[in-house]
């Protein structure tokens, strides 16, 4: 016997269910009502089983996502260490000359952060806006660490005339409140100058927008490639006989299968001023000993390798398109008079632009992200965005400048993700 | 596909043409990963062919580098193999040490994201799941957002979110948590990433199998009398068991070939196979690394055997023609 509150047990009472006029379920419940209960409860159920796993990915991933965002418009590396001089600058508006009180602040500061050796860190997040300056932090505090004498302006010149810098007490002044969008305006080659306003980096400074573009060029172009290369692989799979598809269909899959690391080691074998392929092409006469091609430790070693490695997620999703196209679209377009290249271009090409869309995002998704590829054969000039961010994280140790990269790198995969939400649906995402 | 009868001679030219481009593209394809095998049997220290290997002769190859798999860091590599040697190589043998981890943190982790993934992908294929398009693409984003940025938002987190040193947590929690009371350094962070960046493959692949499931079959072990438990595990279970295990299978690979986030948020204790890849690869590239390339597509092809396998029965059980 089912529960009262199923459904089915109300629809199967409707018909000796009628009392007073109304439906109602076995126990006398209005059916509307109970109807309403039972599909709640449902509801509640699909949450319930969805919870758990919601609730690990919000803490193992969202959460610290949501960390790193905050570092990047966050670091009291400067304010938390240096109070006295941080509210100066608060009571002062940006372009005021620093006067007595500023460099009496800035000298209590230096003393009290000397003697708590958070010296350095002051010095550090100095450093990000104008490198070359931690060093002046920690040799002025060992020096005001045993005391200093008033008058302060003169003092602290006299230690070390940097101090009377501009771009010093500009790159103070950004650093004094915790709350910062310095790291995001050095992200696309800015910063505030003397009097407060964003200027353009200077020259030899601008690394940021240079990356980004390259990112994207390098992103583009794969997938252009990846295109190039797949779309002929996947129609033919498509029209083959099931048989021979599958037994081709593994040359596919077997890339996919096979290890990121052993790919790109194969291409650093494969590409090597001694390797493999400058072997064959001077068999081949194509080129002579002396002329050995450098296809690695530059963009070309990135780009053969990354195509080679997103090619199956190009070929995949346009082959699972190509399989549900009627042939004789085709045939019939043919039949009435259309050479073959018009056929393809008028009927076969725009039905398979749904594949094409969805491997062409997930391919330049994928793309745009990459970094053990690039930081393996991609040399100077083959490295992307990502490498910076590896850069920072574990070579300058620029936390909040590394966290501000990602966070664009992240707003521009997002919106990625949305349009290809939009366009084919996660649902319809496929492997293998 | 055959040709039509009516092709033009150009048409006859172009498809030949269009036959012997696809056969390049399969070529640049599979050649990289074939051409590897035979290298990694190479005599010499070089990574091409030499001529000694081009005339197939057998003193141009052997298993030396295979061997230096195993004595790489072994205390004595020189003593006689025995039972002693063994032992040393499974105790010291850096590449022995870095495929135990591997597949302690690749089973770990695909159990993990195996037994959160199915349950939520049984509750995403129920039509009255709320906010499903959302929470689906929430699920799927840890394979859509690049590695490095998930990597560096766990480093961030994995060295702040720490247990206060002395508290009965930290007691509890020791044996998982490093001697500073955090997840980073620990094996539990890494199983936990590899959890999380596994997932969407259990979600993809499991929602895939559910969407053929005919929910009257439930519906029928409930009016035979079976109660909830008894009807997952004798009913939806078998029918959707290939799905979980190819899902569990990309899972591993993924934990298995995962080197970003193990670089980051782990320690010297958590060498993992391609971290020590990695290394290998950066400090110096020797043919020992083609022979741990062999072996892994040697792996991946196994896997690839057993996934084609499962889809084929999964098929089948479900009565899908094959396509």
């Amino acid at each position: 016997m089912a529960t009262p509150l199923d459904p089915h047990a109300a629809i199967a009472t409707e018909a000796t269910g009628l009392r007073d006029g109304a439906l109602t379920t076995a126990d006398g419940q209005p059916l509307g009502r109970a109807l309403a209960r039972a599909s709640r409860r449902a509801r509640r159920r699909a949450f319930l089983l969805v919870l758990p796993l919601l609730a690990f990915i919000l803490i193992t991933f969202i959460l610290p996502i949501g960390q790193m965002l905050y570092r990047s418009v966050y670091n009291d590396g400067f304010s938390a260490n240096m109070p006295a001089i941080s509210a100066w600058f608060a009571e002062h508006p940006a372009g005021t000359d620093p006067d007595e009180g500023a460099f009496a602040a800035l000298a209590a500061d230096l003393q009290t952060s000397a003697e708590d050796k958070t010296i350095g860190v002051v010095g550090t997040r100095i450093n990000y806006a104008l490198p070359g300056t931690r060093s002046l932090f920690t040799s002025t505090g060992r020096k005001v660490r045993s005391g200093i004498e008033p008058p302060y302006q003169a003092a602290l010149l006299d230690l070390d005339p940097k101090w009377g810098d501009p771009q010093l007490w500009a790159a103070m002044r950004d650093a004094s409140s915790a709350y910062t969008d310095s790291f995001y305006l050095a992200s696309v080659d800015a910063k505030r100058n003397v009097g407060g306003e964003i200027e353009r980096a200077a020259p030899r400074q601008r690394v940021y927008v240079m990356l980004f573009l390259r990112t994207l060029w390098l992103s583009a172009l794969v997938t252009g490639l990846t295109f190039l290369l797949g779309f002929p692989i996947a129609h033919l799979l498509a029209t083959l006989p099931l048989r021979k598809s599958n037994l081709l269909m593994i040359l596919v899959l077997l890339p996919f299968w096979t290890s990121l690391l052993v790919r790109t080691s194969a291409w650093m074998v494969l590409l090597q001023q001694q390797g493999v392929v400058n072997d064959i092409l001077i068999w081949a006469g194509v080129i002579d000993n002396g002329g050995r091609l450098k296809m690695m430790y530059n963009q070309t070693g990135t780009i053969i390798a990354m195509t080679h490695i997103l090619l199956p997620f190009m070929i995949l999703p346009l082959y699972s398109v190509m399989r549900t196209i009627n042939p004789s679209y085709v045939r019939a377009a043919r039949s009435l008079g259309a050479t073959s290249w018009t056929a393809f271009r008028r009927i076969y090409f725009p039905q398979t632009l749904p594949g094409l869309g969805a491997g062409a995002l997930l391919v330049f998704i994928l793309a745009v992200g990459y970094y053990i590829t690039p930081a393996l054969v991609g040399g100077a000039s083959g490295q992307l965005i990502s490498n910076m961010i590896a850069e920072h994280m574990t070579g300058t140790l620029n936390w909040s400048m590394a966290a501000a990269l990602a966070a664009i790198l992240l707003a521009g995969v997002l919106i990625l993700y949305w349009v290809y939400d939009r366009l084919v649906g996660i649902d319809n995402l496929k492997l293998g | 596909m055959a040709l039509p009868k009516y092709a033009t001679p150009l048409e006859r030219v172009w498809h030949w043409t269009y036959l012997a481009i696809c056969a390049l593209i399969f070529f640049f394809l599979i050649a990289p990963i074939v051409v590897i095998i035979p290298l990694s049997f190479n005599a010499d220290r070089f990574f091409t062919f030499t001529d000694a290997m081009l005339s197939l002769d057998p003193e141009g190859y052997s298993l030396r580098w295979y061997d230096s798999l195993m004595t790489f860091g072994m205390s004595q590599p020189d003593a006689p193999r025995g039972t002693s040697w063994l032992a040393d190589m499974w105790a010291n043998a850096k590449w022995v040490n870095a495929a135990k981890n591997s597949v302690i943190i690749g089973v770990c982790s695909t159990v993990l994201a195996t037994v959160l993934g199915t349950l939520a992908a049984l509750g995403l294929s129920r039509p009255e799941m709320p906010f499903r398009r959302l929470i689906m693409a929430l699920l799927i984003s840890p394979m859509i957002v690049p590695l490095i940025i998930t990597a560096t938002g766990l480093f961030f987190f994995y060295s702040s979110a720490c247990v206060p040193q002395g508290s009965w947590a930290q007691a509890l929690l020791s044996p998982v948590l490093s001697k500073s009371g955090c997840l980073a350094n620990t094996y539990l962070g890494v199983i936990l990433a590899h959890a999380t960046l596994g997932i969407p493959f259990v979600i993809i692949t499991v929602t895939a199998t559910l969407v053929g499931f005919d929910q009257s079959l439930n519906r029928a072990a409930a009016s035979l009398g079976a109660n909830p438990r008894t009807t997952f595990f004798r009913v939806t279970m078998p029918l959707i068991l290939p799905g979980v295990i190819s899902g569990a299978l990309f899972a591993f690979v993924t934990s298995f070939d995962e080197v970003v986030a193990v670089l980051f948020i782990a320690g010297p204790e958590q060498m993992t196979i391609p971290r020590q890849m990695w290394i290998g690869i950066r400090e110096q590239l020797s043919p020992a690394i083609l022979a741990v390339a062999t072996l892994l597509v040697a792996f991946s092809i196994a896997l690839l055997v057993t996934v084609e396998l499962l889809r084929r029965r999964s098929e089948r059980i479900r009565g899908v023609t094959p396509g």
